[in-house]
This record gives C-alpha cells, sequence and structure tokens, in this order.
C-alpha cells in the first residue's frame, strides 16, 4: 500500500498504531467507544486517553492537546460527536483551525438497530458547516487506511464518517478532493459515498446488464469536494443520481447543487436519501431494502427516471414518514 | 509591601474603565477579577512577554471570556502589547473585542462560549506531564459559568487522570449575569462540590494579595488537581457600581468615565445615568 508511511496494516486499528509508531504527535482519544481500538490502550500507554462518556470534554481536550503541537485522532459514536460535541467541534477546533481528526463511528444507515437517537445522518451537513473542517467518507477499510495518512499529516482538522466494511471495490491512491470513477457511461452517473458504494457498484452492473450506459463516482471527500469531476459528469451524463444514507438536507446532492448553481448550469439530478425524517431500526440488511437503498430498488428508480425524461423530483416524496411510537 | 501590585491593578482598573464606552465592555466581572489576574501574572506565572510561545511556560485561560478587559489591561501594564493598542478596544481592524483570541500576544485561546476552556486546559496539562515539563495550566472560570454542564464533565475527567499541574480560580463575584448566583442556580457550598469531585481546594478574598500568595504558594506538592476559590466584587474599586446586578456590561458616556476614573481614585462617587441591564 502506497501511502507515505511503512506499513502492512490490514485494519484500521494497526494503521493508527503504525501511525503513531512514525509520529509521536498522534494520539488516540475515545469517549469510551473502544469497538476499534480496542488494543490500543495497551499499545500506546498515556499516547491513548479514555475520558469516558464526555463527548464535549474529549473535543476540547483535544483542542488542547493540539495547541500543544499534538494530532489528536478522536472516536466516538458519529451522533454523540457531531451533535453532543458539536459546539465544542465548531468553536474550539473550527474557530481554532486545529489539526483534530474527528472519526464517528456507525454514521448513517450503520447505526442499524439502535433507533433515530443513534442516527447520524445530518453529520455531513453539521461538520461541512464548519470553515476549514475537511470531510471524508470511506467506503470500505482500504479506502480508510488508503486516506488515513494523508488526513493524519493533513494541517486541517477533519471528520472522518467511519466506515470498515470489506472493500466493495479497489481502489485507486487517495488524493484529499479527488473522487473515484468506476465506468465512463453517459446515461447515468451515480454519485455516492460510504458503504452504499458496494449497493451503487451492483446497481451499476444490473443497469448495464440492460444496456444503460453508467458510470459511478465514488466521492470520498465530500469536503473539499471533486468540483472537477461533477462539472465533467454534469456535462456528460443525461441524468445525475445521488445517493447517500444522509437527510437530504445538506449532504453530496446539496454540495452538488451549490456546485452547479456557482457554475450556472442544471443538470438533471435526483436523490436516492432519507427525505425529512428518520429511518426506521433494524438489522442492516432489512434497514437499506426498507429506506430504498438495495441494487434493485436503486436501479429501478433509475429506470423511471430515465423512461420519463421530463419529470421533476418533488423534494418531500418518498416512503411513508418513520415517526418513532414512543418518542 | 504589596504597594506595586496595588498600583499595577489600579493602572489595569484605569483601562478596564477606559474600555467600558464607545461600544462599553462587561466592566462587573473585569473589576472582580482584576487584582486575580494582575497577582498570577505578576508573581505566579513563569511567562514573559517573550516567553510566549515557549513550550515551558505557564498558561492561563480566561474561560469566562467577557471578562477579558482585565486581561487586555494587565498584557499592556506588563508589556505584551503596547499599552496604546488598548484604545482599538472594539475597532474591526484590530482584534480587541468583547472576548479573547489568540491574535493577541499572551492570549493562549480563544473564549466566549461558557464551559470550553477547562477541557482545553486539560488537554494543555496532559501533554506538559507527558514531556515531563514542571509549568501549569491556570484556568479562571467565572462562577455563572459553572451552571453549565461541561465544566462538571471536566472536573470529573481532570480528577480522574490526576492532574497536579492543573488549577482552576473561581472567580466568585456571587452573580450570573444579571442575577446573584444564589438567587438562581446555587452553588454553595462550593466547596464541598469540588471536594466531592476530587478536586483540592481553597477559599480566599479575590481581592487581598496576601491571601492570593497564600493561595497559590505549594500548590504542586499536593496531589492535584487544584481549585482557588477567590470571593470577589462584582464591580470592585468603583462603589457606585459595585454588586449592581445590572451593571453587567455597561457603554458609559465620556463624562461618565471621567467621573468614574476619579471614583476610582477616591474622588465622589459617580452620577451614572446611562442605560443599565444592556444584553450583549
Amino acid at each position: 500500500m502506497n501511502n507515505g508511511i511503512a506499513t502492512s496494516a490490514t485494519t484500521y486499528e494497526q494503521m493508527l498504531l503504525d501511525l503513531a509508531h512514525a509520529d509521536d504527535r498522534l494520539m488516540v482519544l475515545t469517549a469510551e467507544n473502544r469497538a476499534a481500538i480496542r488494543n490500543l490502550p495497551e499499545r500506546l500507554g498515556d499516547r491513548f486517553v479514555d475520558v469516558g462518556i464526555c463527548e464535549q470534554t474529549m473535543v476540547g481536550l483535544a483542542a488542547g492537546l493540539a495547541l500543544r503541537g499534538r494530532i489528536p485522532v478522536v472516536h466516538a459514536l458519529a451522533t454523540f460527536l457531531t451533535l453532543r460535541a458539536f459546539e465544542f467541534i465548531r468553536t474550539d477546533v473550527g474557530i481554532g483551525r486545529l489539526p483534530v481528526k474527528l472519526v464517528g463511528a456507525v454514521p448513517g444507515l450503520l447505526s442499524d438497530g439502535n433507533g433515530p437517537t443513534h442516527q447520524a445522518i445530518e453529520d455531513i451537513a453539521l461538520m461541512r458547516g464548519i470553515p476549514a473542517m475537511r470531510v471524508f467518507c470511506p467506503s470500505d477499510v482500504q479506502d480508510l487506511l488508503l486516506a488515513l495518512p494523508a488526513i493524519v499529516r493533513d494541517p486541517y482538522p477533519w471528520y472522518i464518517r467511519y466506515n470498515a466494511a470489506e472493500p466493495a471495490v479497489s481502489h485507486t491512491p487517495f488524493m484529499v478532493g479527488r473522487a473515484e470513477m468506476f465506468g465512463r457511461g453517459t446515461d447515468v452517473a451515480l454519485v455516492t459515498y460510504g458503504f452504499l458504494l458496494r449497493h451503487v457498484i451492483d446497481a451499476a452492473t444490473r443497469l448495464r446488464e440492460q444496456g444503460v450506459s453508467v458510470r459511478v463516482i465514488h466521492a470520498r471527500t465530500i469536503k473539499p469536494v471533486d468540483g472537477e469531476m461533477l462539472l465533467a459528469v454534469a456535462a456528460d451524463c443525461r441524468l445525475i443520481a445521488v445517493v447517500e444514507d444522509h437527510f437530504r438536507i445538506g449532504g453530496l446532492f446539496s454540495v452538488a447543487a451549490e456546485l452547479f448553481q456557482a457554475n450556472r448550469i442544471a443538470p438533471r439530478m435526483i436523490s436516492i436519501s432519507l427525505a425529512d425524517r428518520w429511518f426506521r431500526p433494524g438489522r442492516l440488511k432489512e434497514v437499506v431494502d426498507r429506506e430504498g437503498f438495495s441494487e434493485l430498488q436503486i436501479t429501478s428508480r433509475i429506470e423511471r427516471a430515465l423512461a420519463v425524461p421530463e419529470a421533476s423530483e418533488l423534494l418531500n416524496e418518498h416512503t411513508p414518514v418513520f415517526a418513532p411510537a414512543i418518542l | 509591601m504589596y504597594t506595586e501590585l496595588e498600583r499595577l491593578a489600579l493602572r489595569v482598573r484605569e483601562h478596564i474603565i477606559r474600555m467600558s464606552t464607545d461600544g462599553g465592555c462587561f466592566i462587573g466581572a473585569s473589576l472582580s477579577c482584576a487584582d486575580l489576574l494582575v497577582y498570577l501574572y505578576a508573581r505566579v506565572l513563569s511567562i514573559s512577554p517573550s516567553r510566549v510561545n515557549d513550550l515551558d511556560r505557564d498558561y492561563l485561560l480566561l474561560s469566562k471570556g467577557h471578562d477579558v478587559p482585565a486581561l487586555y489591561g494587565t498584557l499592556a501594564e506588563l508589556g505584551y502589547i503596547p499599552r496604546e493598542r488598548l484604545r482599538a478596544h472594539l475597532s474591526v481592524d484590530d482584534h480587541l473585542y468583547w472576548h479573547p483570541n489568540r491574535s493577541i500576544p499572551g492570549v493562549e485561546f480563544h473564549s466566549g462560549s461558557l464551559g470550553h476552556l477547562l477541557a482545553v486546559g486539560i488537554g494543555i496539562a496532559m501533554d506538559i506531564r507527558l514531556r515531563g515539563g514542571r509549568n501549569r495550566v491556570f484556568v479562571i472560570l467565572g462562577d455563572g459559568e459553572l451552571n453549565e454542564g461541561s465544566v462538571w464533565e471536566s472536573l470529573l475527567v481532570a480528577a480522574a487522570k490526576g492532574l497536579s499541574n492543573l488549577v482552576v480560580v473561581v472567580d466568585r463575584n456571587s452573580f450570573q449575569a444579571n442575577v446573584e448566583t444564589e438567587q438562581l442556580i446555587p452553588l454553595e457550598s462550593l466547596e464541598d462540590k469540588f471536594r466531592a469531585f476530587r478536586w483540592t481546594v481553597k477559599t480566599i478574598d479575590g481581592h487581598r494579595f496576601d491571601e492570593l500568595e497564600q493561595a497559590f504558594a505549594n500548590l504542586q506538592e499536593m496531589q492535584g488537581p487544584h481549585a482557588v476559590i477567590a470571593r470577589t466584587v462584582r464591580g470592585k474599586g468603583l462603589p457606585s457600581i459595585e454588586r449592581r446586578a445590572d451593571r453587567w456590561f455597561a457603554n458609559f458616556t465620556h463624562d461618565e468615565i471621567a467621573q468614574l476614573l476619579a471614583e476610582l481614585h477616591q474622588g465622589d462617587a459617580a452620577t451614572l445615568t446611562s442605560q443599565t441591564m444592556i444584553v450583549r
């Protein structure tokens, strides 16, 4: 793996450890969320800090460490990190422009059976709204490991939407602000990030079998976004479908719309996302199916859109609103 | 014995008063922590204008933030920034506004949102300990600021990590913004609360240099973290606004400023007619 350090790491934990050995500025923090870093306490000693369930203190503490020249990599569930500690991220890390790396676990649909308290589906909107903050949404463990050395070296604060799924595809080397493209089709571009890449790749295969000319764009960094790639997509493709496990408001669909408006173009674009609603909790596979993100559902959505070229998207359509029974 | 410190504190109070016009400032809290800041900078902190970026320096973090005129005045008197720079208070061309920020030499970090800098101080103290340093971190908290849950979270974490190089100083002026603390969200017994959170704690008169001296002597020899509750008077030095709930923030006329400067130097009490209970 060519990413600037000597490593044969195949896990996130091993990669962090290798990076910590290569650079003694790196420290690992957690708000008692140790699933992905369970062996690091004994390996890193005092450079591993568990603050207990204190997300706000953890982020402020990380800012203090960064003021002293450290590179803190902090861990918590994505919701509690980006919501409970939001003001600390925005005010201490953001205004301070400090190189704190925020790693949010079980983002988006990956919170599966937890319910709406744990659904980080506005995390990208929140994090990208902070000046200087950068946002990376890996599709799988290989993508995550390719990016981590560059993110740790980068002087900016980062939000990593943690996902260490089995690789969906073989990735190209990571570059900040560069997306990946799979295929060069011109009927439709499926633009996505995170674990949904796997479902999107499968949907693309199915569409190609039906004679649809498809390309898949894997955004990787949502901020900075690969504007060049998105503008090329707008120029080349009849339809752009942004597929994301995030609220429609403020995610990649919004990013693309902002970019196109700034360039005074209006390509046809649909959003396969979570409209103004929480998702129905359950086993991940069932959640994916229920919420319209399976390869079959993505495929039929694209087919319908291509069949009716002039159809306009009603931003509030989609499946019934999930209203939690006890909330 | 403390004449020099008293003179210094008086000059800092003059600066604070001069900043409370043409836009104004949070004068009450600034005056309550003036002696405290003067004492720490002049006698306790291992720091100087030429060492503001030294890794070995002591840190002072002003967590409540709106008392920053006291810090501006102290930094100006001790040579961190030119005294003339204080005239740029609230100018958009400079960085001297109602809350601190790092563009001013000697200011370690920005604040303004309450309940943040104890956590930041824990991070700094932790790194100092990791490097084997002997320097210390002082965090000034307002007593109203103790309403914030994040403070108590951080108090737990600092104690859990046994940070003996961390000192919290509470500017206990007994006021929230516009209401007395004990009338709104009572804090007493505050000493007991710190002790229960496994902090060492001392209560002193925050305007007496002999008590300040005693409070900060030998702190390192005890297992920390350490809390010093400095009992202070909001508006200290100006009887016409002392302990006045409505003089949290003030934007006085130039005539009132002249009267207040005279009052500070034992003149007659000022006659103040400008607006009170200003919301900022």
